[in-house]
């Protein structure tokens, strides 16, 4: 756990860039610091570390204070990953990953064991661990940068802006990567970012710092879409709040049989769209019987929209539903079809909670 | 014989010409590798750092090769004289080339390193420096070059080296031992300049990995 008691960063020119800020970020899960530029996140993250030395208070690592342990050394037992991935140009991959194991002291082989496995973990091959930073993608680095802040199993890795260097795929990419190896891990991540969406997508907990290093709000993205401690903190997290809470209520529904037909078979009679099913009962797509007749051709499927599985969020159940040409949503269970949900039915499950 | 000149006495003076003009190049390295440091860690400092040392250059070399007997005691004929003269020529060079090397180290690599746990003067030697080998070794193939050329003129106050067949063959009016001078400067200052290139590129394997993805 992490615990910031009053913690001020005030710089020589007399600009404050955290002010008397206390939190905790809980041990474990996600803890995002978001807010707009000046709002001293990336100050109040670089200051468990002590890439940044604060003026006035505290922070706790575990109950330790930071400012009793050597930086070098402090810095060593916490994980990093910097914006644009800062990778050493002139090491290969495996030896930018080498780089914490190596410094505290791990020989050789332990190193680079170690190493390899953060590689894998990251989803990268042995095949380009032995290439240098510039052979590979800006999110390959970036990943690579995720391994190296995890090669020595640190309790802690913090993330400066880890993703707006990349483009929005990949981003989205890296952002399941980071959520399932913080899963995995059961590490404490700390992620700094200025968009409210990563925050809200990513964040276990989310703290909403205002201009002048102020704590706004901290809260599951949840509670923050729910209730807003303040009108910044509403103005901050958007004005489609209500449509993105639905990211976090969950849909209380009884899919809704739907009849399938598997590829080859004949397209049962009758009116609209019919879903085509394949040998395991997964979906493949909606046929429509106005143009369709005898057995079913994987030339005539249309595109199916996205799938909800069960234990999903409301609004993955809308948006099946609403992408889908039939309208209504394919809800899967282990890759099989149990049934289809309209977007009516999610509007009545919310209108009942 | 060529031009008038044995070959082992072409030979002798190249060798010479290389120690007073290559040795120098070393000493002046390694003092401006720490000069360079300080004039990045310390922003004040690198104005008149790196104008201070840059100064030196401006110095004439005859001047500087009969003063130094005066400043260090040593004897007129002494290759101290030379080996200093041609030392400070280099550190005139290479500071700012070592600054602007180590000025190069991308901002967040730098930054990463330090995030890491590297202490200061380990990301120096470990990340910063072996970045900086390209501007280095850059500003060291001038400096080279530069010292080939100016030790000649050591030959003036009776050092010998290669500058020794310029005032023989004007002293015999001969042009043979002239040509023979420049033609073994040239190629010198080449090989060297050849060798610190060759140089960089073994130590600099990542530049050359190509960009395939």
């Amino acid at each position: 756990m992490i615990r910031f008691e009053g913690v001020t960063k005030r710089y020589a020119d007399g600009v404050t860039a955290v002010d008397d800020l206390s939190l905790e970020v809980p041990q474990g899960g996600i803890t995002v610091f978001v807010g707009p530029s000046g709002c001293g996140k990336t100050t109040s993250l670089r200051m468990i570390n002590r890439m940044v030395e604060p003026t006035e208070g505290r922070i706790l690592i575990n109950d330790q204070d930071v400012a009793a342990r050597k930086p070098a050394q402090l810095r060593r037992s916490i994980g990093y990953v910097i914006q644009h991935a800062g990778l050493f140009p002139h090491r290969t991959v495996l030896k930018n990953v080498m780089t914490v194991p190596r410094l505290i002291g791990w020989d050789q082989a332990r190193a680079r064991s170690a190493a390899m496995e953060a590689i894998e973990k990251v989803g990268l091959t042995a095949d380009q661990a032995e290439r240098y930073p510039a052979q590979l993608s800006g999110g390959q680095q970036q990943r690579v940068g995720v391994a190296r802040a995890l090669a020595s199993d640190p309790e802690v890795v913090l993330m400066d802006e880890p993703f707006s260097a990349v483009d929005p795929l990949v981003r989205m990419d890296l952002q399941a990567e980071v959520r399932r190896l913080q899963r995995e891990l059961g590490i404490t991540v700390v992620l700094v970012t200025h968009d409210i969406d990563e925050a809200i997508g990513l964040g276990d907990h989310v703290a909403v710092l205002r201009q002048g290093g102020r704590l706004a709000q901290l809260a599951t993205p949840g509670e923050l879409l729910r209730e807003p401690a303040d009108d910044f903190v509403a103005s901050f997290v958007g004005k489609d709040r209500g449509y993105r809470k639905l990211g976090f209520t969950g849909a209380d529904l009884d899919p809704a049989p739907e009849q399938t037909v598997r590829l080859g078979e004949d397209v049962p009679t009758g009116r609209g769209w019919v879903l085509a099913v394949g040998e395991g009962g997964e979906p493949l797509g909606w046929v429509d019987r106005h143009t369709s007749g005898g057995p079913v051709g994987e030339d005539e499927l249309h595109r199916m929209g996205s799938l909800a599985e069960v234990g999903d969020s409301a609004r993955v159940f809308l948006d099946a539903a609403l992408s889908a040409p039939s309208r209504r949503g394919v809800v899967v269970q282990d890759g099989r079809v149990i049934g289809t949900v309209s977007a009516q039915q999610v509007v009545d499950s919310l209108e009942r909670t | 014989m060529i031009g008038g000149v044995a070959w082992s006495t072409v030979g002798e003076l190249v060798l010479r010409h290389l120690y007073l003009a290559g040795l120098p190049l070393l000493l002046g390295l390694l003092i401006s590798l720490p000069l360079g440091w300080l004039a990045t860690r310390y922003r004040w400092l690198a104005p008149p750092m790196i104008a201070g040392t840059g100064l030196l250059y401006t110095i004439p070399s005859l001047a500087l090769f009969i003063l130094l007997p005066l400043l260090l005691g040593t004897r007129v004929l002494d290759d101290a004289n030379v080996l200093v003269a041609m030392t400070l020529y280099t550190i005139a060079l290479l500071t700012r080339t070592v600054a602007d090397g180590l000025g190069s180290v991308p901002g967040a690599t730098r930054q990463a390193a330090t995030a890491m746990g590297y202490g200061e003067l380990r990301r120096t030697l470990v990340v910063d420096l072996p970045l900086a080998v390209p501007v280095i070794t850059a500003g060291l193939r001038v400096a080279a070059v530069s010292n080939v050329s100016i030790v000649s003129v050591a030959a003036l106050i009776g050092v010998s080296q290669l500058g020794q067949l310029f005032t023989e063959g004007f002293n015999r009016n001969d042009m043979g031992p002239i040509l023979v001078g420049i033609g073994a400067c040239v190629a010198l200052a080449l090989v060297l300049d050849a060798g610190i290139a060759a140089l960089s590129r073994v130590l600099t394997p990542w530049l050359r990995a190509g960009a395939a993805r």
